[in-house]
């Protein structure tokens, strides 16, 4: 019982004790501030910086490019690499040919993958039927594949059904090694949707196709757009098959075609820095669009299942 | 799991549904005559097509070939002679093989070696972003999405192009370090001239930096995800209870995480497994022998003259075997939490 006088007489000194510890903690807090926005303009620094590196070396004079100096601006800046690639090109075409081959291979794989994941997507988040679990099974070890292992039969096959040398062939490719992603990433959208929606639309007299379309599909097409993008990507950037189907040089995708560009005698970098840039800006265009929804759909898809 | 039915009716009567008895919340039929119970399968028709088509069938395809000779005679276009039948022989031939196994050798430390310094990099910068203000962390992201977003073929030649020999800016950073030390790290001073992209090592080496600058970013922003779900109470509770911040990283953000870094482990060895367009360009296609991994070796033998498309078929086939087996403990446990929903 003794203790309770002696509170009594601790109460100021304690009130100032508090203030100076507030001040700390507010230094403190600072301090912890800075160093960590100090950290993060690094790693941003460390990201940014090869890409940065890539873009000013497209614009950079040779004597720029060629030198043991570090020059961190283009100061002689030039558009003569990125002219070269565009009217001179590569493997006897324009860069410009390359560009609209990987475009025509990754629009025509999306225009596909699109309608096929969605009808798929569709039929596993909104229905109970015998073999679905099967379905998504196969789902996930198909994504295990290795395309190493696809490309010796697929190339036979394509050999066999004259799609040799043909952007066609490529394009179906393609739709086959990103449609059980899509599938994947596209059910958690549509099942993210409520069904009570669709229901009340039945209600109305609506039919299932008028549900679907008139509510549904407007619901999914963010998810549809972000899935989309991820297929574009991902034909847009694909080598393996492009090099083994396509032949002949005016064939060429983006990816086949920058290999040509280390030669014997040396690399043109300034050209080559000039391509790899054409190739990277819609990449980081898209990824910037969807940046939120890619990352949620993949991890979603990913983690919930 | 009442549609049995489907398999001994067919698709015969889906057009004939009229004197059933409808349930009360279903749609009215008219706009498309067809059985509900149907639809599900009409709607994966295309997809099952596909992935049997062009994923399935061809697997099966490759282990076929795997025991097979397949080579010029069997794959030009004019009068082709039929594959050859060997039995074990690509297998054997191919352990034998000493590059089959400096393949398997560089596969499994490069992946091993990149996943983890992929997880410890990519979580660092996830926890460093939840710490950040809004603004701030809207900006490192930005910077990290253009890491992540360079198509794997212009991170060869970038990093490539770091990594060159004479007007590269790794070496012209070497060349900055006091004389002294680089002499006691590296027991050399001068640079300039460093042949990177020669030797096996070394390329390598490029090819975990380039893999890592470029897929650290996806791990940073799911861990940061991951960190946002988590209640901030549980951060105050262990503040009050005394824990430091590693404690409390390890005691709660760590095991809320669990799932999270259980599927970009899976996630990064899948990927890191199979890395190929990266090497590719690092060495200018599949010349540098010793520094093949297995796609690259795959894609070595079946499509460098001479194709040997049965022993390339025999390597494929056995990195899918080692990627379902290290991958089969998360595949299980996806369908376990899958099946009910």
């Amino acid at each position: 019982m003794t203790t309770v006088p002696a509170y009594k007489n601790v109460d100021r000194p304690r009130q100032d004790q508090l203030n100076r510890m507030r001040k700390v903690a507010k230094y403190r807090a600072k301090g912890r501030r800075i160093a960590l926005n100090s950290v993060a303009v690094m790693v941003f620094v460390v990201a940014m910086f090869p890409v940065y590196w890539m873009v000013s070396t497209a614009f950079k004079t040779n004597d720029q490019i060629f030198t043991t100096e570090f020059i961190p601006f283009p100061t002689s800046f030039t558009f003569e690499h990125l002219d070269r690639v565009l009217s001179e090109g590569v493997a006897g075409n324009s860069i410009w040919l390359y560009l609209r081959n990987s475009a025509i291979v990754a629009l025509g794989t999306v225009a596909v993958g699109a309608v096929f994941s969605l009808l798929a997507a569709t039929a596993v988040a909104r229905f109970r039927f015998k073999g679905r679990t099967s379905f998504l099974i196969a789902l996930l070890v198909v994504q295990m594949i290795p395309a190493e292992a696809l490309l010796i039969p697929l190339f036979l096959s394509v050999k066999r059904l004259g799609l040799y040398d043909q952007l066609l062939g490529l394009i179906v490719i393609n739709v086959g090694l990103t449609l059980p992603f899509g599938i994947w990433m596209l059910r958690t959208f549509v099942a993210s949707v409520p069904k009570s929606l669709e229901e009340a639309a039945w209600i109305d007299g609506a039919s299932r196709m008028t549900a679907f379309w008139k509510v549904l599909f407007p619901l999914v097409a963010p998810g549809l757009v972000a899935t989309s993008i991820f297929s574009f990507i991902t034909a847009w950037n694909e080598l393996i098959f492009a090099l083994i189907i396509m032949s002949d040089s005016s064939g060429y995708t983006m990816p086949v075609a920058l290999q040509f560009f280390f030669g014997q005698r040396g690399t043109d970098w300034g050209a080559i820095m000039a391509s790899s840039t054409l190739m990277t800006i819609p990449v980081v265009v898209f990824f910037l669009l969807v940046q939120r929804r890619m990352v949620s759909g993949l991890v979603a898809g990913a983690v919930k299942g | 799991m009442t549609d049995t039915s489907i398999a001994r009716r067919g698709g015969g009567s889906a057009s004939a549904p009229a004197g059933r008895p409808r349930r009360s919340h279903r749609p009215p039929k008219k706009a498309s005559g067809l059985n509900p119970k149907y639809i599900p399968y009409v709607l994966l028709v295309p997809g099952i097509l596909v992935i049997g088509a062009l994923l399935l069938y061809p697997m099966f395809q490759a282990f076929v070939i795997s025991f097979q000779k397949v080579g010029i005679p069997q794959i030009r276009d004019v009068n082709p002679r039929p594959a050859e039948w060997l039995g074990w022989e690509n297998y054997t031939k191919v352990f034998e093989n000493d590059i089959f196994w400096s393949s398997l050798r560089n596969t499994l430390g490069f992946a091993a070696v990149t996943v983890s310094l992929t997880l410890i990099v990519g979580t660092a910068v996830g926890v460093l972003l939840n710490q950040l203000s809004k603004r701030m962390s809207t900006f490192l992201i930005i910077g990290i999405m253009f890491a992540w977003a360079v198509p794997p073929v212009a991170q060869g030649v970038i990093w490539r192009w770091l990594f060159d020999a004479e007007a590269g800016i790794i070496n012209w950073a070497l060349n900055l370090l006091p004389d002294f030390l680089s002499n006691a790290l590296f027991g050399r001073a001068d640079w300039t001239g460093q042949p990177w992209t020669n030797e096996a090592f070394s390329i390598l080496l490029i090819l975990v930096v380039t893999v890592l600058w470029s897929s650290f970013p996806f791990v940073a922003v799911s861990v940061l995800a991951g960190l946002k779900g988590i209640p901030g109470e549980l951060y105050e509770a262990a503040r009050v209870d005394g824990s430091g911040s590693w404690r409390t990283f390890w005691k709660i953000t760590f095991p809320l995480l669990k799932p999270v870094f259980a599927v970009l482990t899976i996630l990064s060895i899948i990927w890191d497994f199979k890395v190929f367009p990266q090497l590719y360009t690092l060495m200018n296609g599949p010349t540098n022998r010793e520094a093949f991994n297995l796609s690259m070796f795959s894609y070595a033998e079946a499509f460098r003259s001479p194709p040997k498309m049965g022993s390339g078929a025999a390597i494929a086939v056995i990195l899918t075997i080692i990627l379902l087996v290290v991958t089969s403990f998360y595949i299980r446990q996806m369908v376990k939490s899958e099946d009910v929903q």
